[in-house]
């Protein structure tokens, strides 16, 4: 391990360490453009340089290793200099209109430039123009002027995804990013070159002049959109709801974690939040008597639905849970469906096209709790439920999330059983074929809209929090099964997300021991996951 | 706290030493009329401005109605940056910006009220302007009106609006389609 004195502090750093992440280690932040931690060193920008006690110049910091006895100063009056120059030179072609600039807020050049820049602007000469607002791909704007240079996208192209689309053309201060011809950067993690982007050059199409990063807030939260689980931050907008056409959340950005999802977010993961300001979101529980769906209240809702449940045997009762359910929702079902003793139990309905694996972070399956809905214990397969319901066993079924006519089970089938079942209860958030045949629409509050835990493909249990009011009446399934327990007699003393994990942990072994404060920020893995992974 | 004096308890002596300051006034400055009507051109009498009809000649540094700057081809001058709207202490400023066909401009505002309801008159969108696309300068102050929406200028509306002419007046009528009145 070498030793290293850094600015005057002492760190041992693990060996192969470069001196940005020393002195990192070492509390000191340097600056830098091109070095990305997850990407190769390419010494592109020059702007990490720093001085090395016994090297007769500065030198680049993320291309030297930390090594034994070295001396580093990243504040003498020559690194100073040096930073000023680089950060000149940087902005001799780089465009002066940081307020038009969707990255304003969030840029490395102007953070930099406050801290370190040269105030006087000495260059005359016309700018070098280059194209501006050229769409990359079905998710990328790319601004030539407002580059660096700093080749971070053509690395991640060829490093990340190993599609290298992105180029460096031409010489000079006529260099420019472009795209190899007959080429579209349409790759499924083409979102990410965005978020590594450090100055406006590549901007996000979808979120593009929508709403200014200032107004925005966030909250960590977990990608629901497959089991990696991939940790996220959600950016909102309500303080300003005229902005990003009404919607209130604006984007979805990758939150580093080592063990899953390292820097990066999938395109489908990153884009797939829209359904939350969806204008079909459900905000008002409904129920139909013979009649169309008429909007009441939850107290009455949750009378009626008790009433249901307890005038009908355990055995004619279905209950088809969904793996978009988090831990405490899925545990709370189980309590239910224990206290009424229903049989008809399952989580599994086989989606319509099966997707795929790929060899970085999308997997398979699409859903972000599979492995929790199997731990915490709320039956399997959903198809002898369905058998059940045509056969004309069932009374009661109650369905989570699911559209059953967009599951590979065969349309004609979903449809008899719906169609045969006397009260069908829908919980979810967005009006679908499934929810329009229920006789009870219950709205769940979105993913964003509420805190959990999903556990992940690797049994990793994590927390995502509220980010965003719940639209209108939407409620947690947590709370109305919660709520419809309390209405069957049942003590119930959870009133947050936490107190049904409390009582998860308590009850079943594999997450034993757990609470919100140790899962923490990255997640915590649940017991037989560690122990296979100690064997 | 000091009690009243006797003589301030006693009502009738401050109505009378109130009447007559009053007086002293009416009839210096009657006085003074007729003195000026009658040539006496130094006695000036305190004066009444008959507004509307009579107007005292505006600052041309105070700031009045906003207007949006126009570029040569009519569109506007603003970008939709968002500087105004975030700086604006009374939120009366509502911008959705756009793309704009021209990729060196870049954004142009698809819509850009004012409440003038809400607007506290401070100037600090007009400062915080990196285009200069936002003056007060238009010399109008009269904009009242029936109800909260009228009070709502829009894009087209502020656009519309001339700066005020160089002694001050303003040169285009106050900008409220007949149709939004009441």
């Amino acid at each position: 391990m070498p030793k290293l004195t850094i600015n005057g502090k002492d760190v041992e750093v693990p060996p192969g360490t470069n001196l940005i992440e020393a002195a990192r280690l070492a509390g000191f932040a340097i600056p830098h453009y091109c070095y990305h931690p997850g990407l190769s060193i390419a010494g592109q920008c020059r702007l990490c340089m720093v001085d090395i006690e016994k090297t007769p110049r500065p030198t680049i910091a993320c291309n030297t290793l930390a090594a034994d006895g070295m001396v580093v100063n990243t504040e003498t009056d020559r690194v100073k200099e040096t930073r000023r120059s680089i950060m000149e030179f940087h902005l001799i072609n780089h465009p002066l209109d940081c307020p038009v600039c969707d990255q304003a807020g969030e840029c490395w050049l102007q953070i930099y430039y406050m801290r370190h820049g040269l105030y006087d602007p000495r260059m005359t000469d016309e700018k070098v123009h280059k194209p501006k607002a050229v769409p990359l791909g079905p998710h990328v704007m790319l601004d030539a002027e407002r580059c660096i240079l700093c080749s971070r996208c053509v690395r991640f192209c060829d490093e990340i995804t190993r599609t290298g689309e992105i180029g460096i053309f031409n010489r000079g201060d006529h260099s420019e990013i472009g795209l190899f011809p007959g080429t579209d950067l349409a790759n499924r993690y083409s979102g990410n070159v965005v978020d590594i982007c450090p100055v406006g050059a590549l901007t996000d199409r979808d979120f593009r002049f929508q709403v200014r990063v200032w107004y925005l807030d966030t909250a960590k939260s977990v990608c629901p959109n497959c089991a990696r689980g991939c940790n996220i931050d959600v950016h909102v907008n309500h303080r300003r709801p005229h902005h990003n056409e009404g919607r209130r959340v604006a984007r979805l950005k990758p939150r580093f974690n080592a063990q899953v999802n390292k820097w990066w977010l999938c395109d489908e993961g990153r884009y797939g939040f829209r359904f939350v300001d969806d204008p079909d979101r459900l905000s008002l529980p409904a129920g139909k008597n013979g009649g169309p769906p008429a909007a009441t209240t939850w107290d009455d809702t949750i009378r009626s639905l008790a009433e249901t449940l307890e005038g009908a045997r355990p055995d004619e009762i279905g209950v088809i849970a969904s793996p978009r359910m988090s831990n405490e929702d899925l545990f709370a079902l189980r309590r239910l469906t224990e206290r009424l003793g229903v049989t008809h139990v399952g989580f599994r309905v086989p989606p319509a096209k099966p997707a795929d694996d790929d060899d970085l972070l999308l997997r398979a399956d699409r859903n972000p709790n599979t492995q929790g809905a199997e731990l915490v214990g709320v039956g399997a397969d959903a198809k002898p439920i369905l058998d059940a319901a045509r056969a004309g066993r069932v009374r009661v079924l109650w369905v989570f999330h699911h559209d059953l006519f967009a599951s590979a089970w065969h349309e004609v089938e979903v449809r008899q059983a719906l169609e045969r079942v006397p009260t069908v209860i829908w919980s979810g958030t967005n009006a679908n074929r499934t929810s329009e045949l229920a006789h009870w629409v219950l709205p769940s509050a979105a993913w964003v809209e509420r805190e959990g835990t999903f556990t992940n493909f690797q049994g990793r249990v994590q927390r995502f929090r509220r980010a965003i009011e719940p639209l209108g009446d939407a409620r947690p399934d947590w709370d109305v099964i919660g709520r419809v327990l309390a209405a069957l007699g049942a003590e119930v003393k959870a009133t947050r997300a936490e107190h049904w994990f409390q009582e998860l942990a308590s009850t079943v072994s594999a997450f034993a021991g757990m609470t919100y404060r140790t899962i923490g920020d990255s997640g915590q893995i649940v017991a037989a996951a560690q122990e296979a992974a100690t064997r | 706290m000091t009690r009243p004096t006797l003589r301030q308890q006693f009502y009738l002596v401050e109505v009378l030493s109130g009447l007559a300051l009053t007086n002293r006034h009416f009839f210096s400055n009657m006085g003074k009329h007729i003195a000026h009507a009658f040539g006496r051109r130094d006695a000036k009498g305190s004066v009444t401005i008959q507004y509307p009809e009579e107007r005292r000649p505006l600052s041309p540094r105070l700031r009045t109605l906003h207007r949006l700057v126009r570029r040569e081809d009519g569109s506007p001058r603003c970008v939709a940056c968002m500087m105004c709207e975030t700086v604006c202490p009374a939120r009366c400023i509502y911008i959705v910006a756009d793309e704009h066909p021209n990729p060196e401009i870049e954004k142009v505002p698809q819509r850009f009220d004012i409440d003038l309801g809400k607007c506290v008159f401070c100037g600090y969108c007009v400062e915080a302007c990196p285009e200069d696309a936002i003056r007060m300068d238009t010399g109008i102050l009269e904009f009242a009106a029936y109800n909260r929406r009228s009070m709502i200028y829009t894009k087209e509306d502020l656009l519309a609006m001339e700066p005020a002419g160089p002694d001050g007046k303003p040169r285009t009528g106050i900008p409220i389609p007949a149709d939004r009145i009441a």
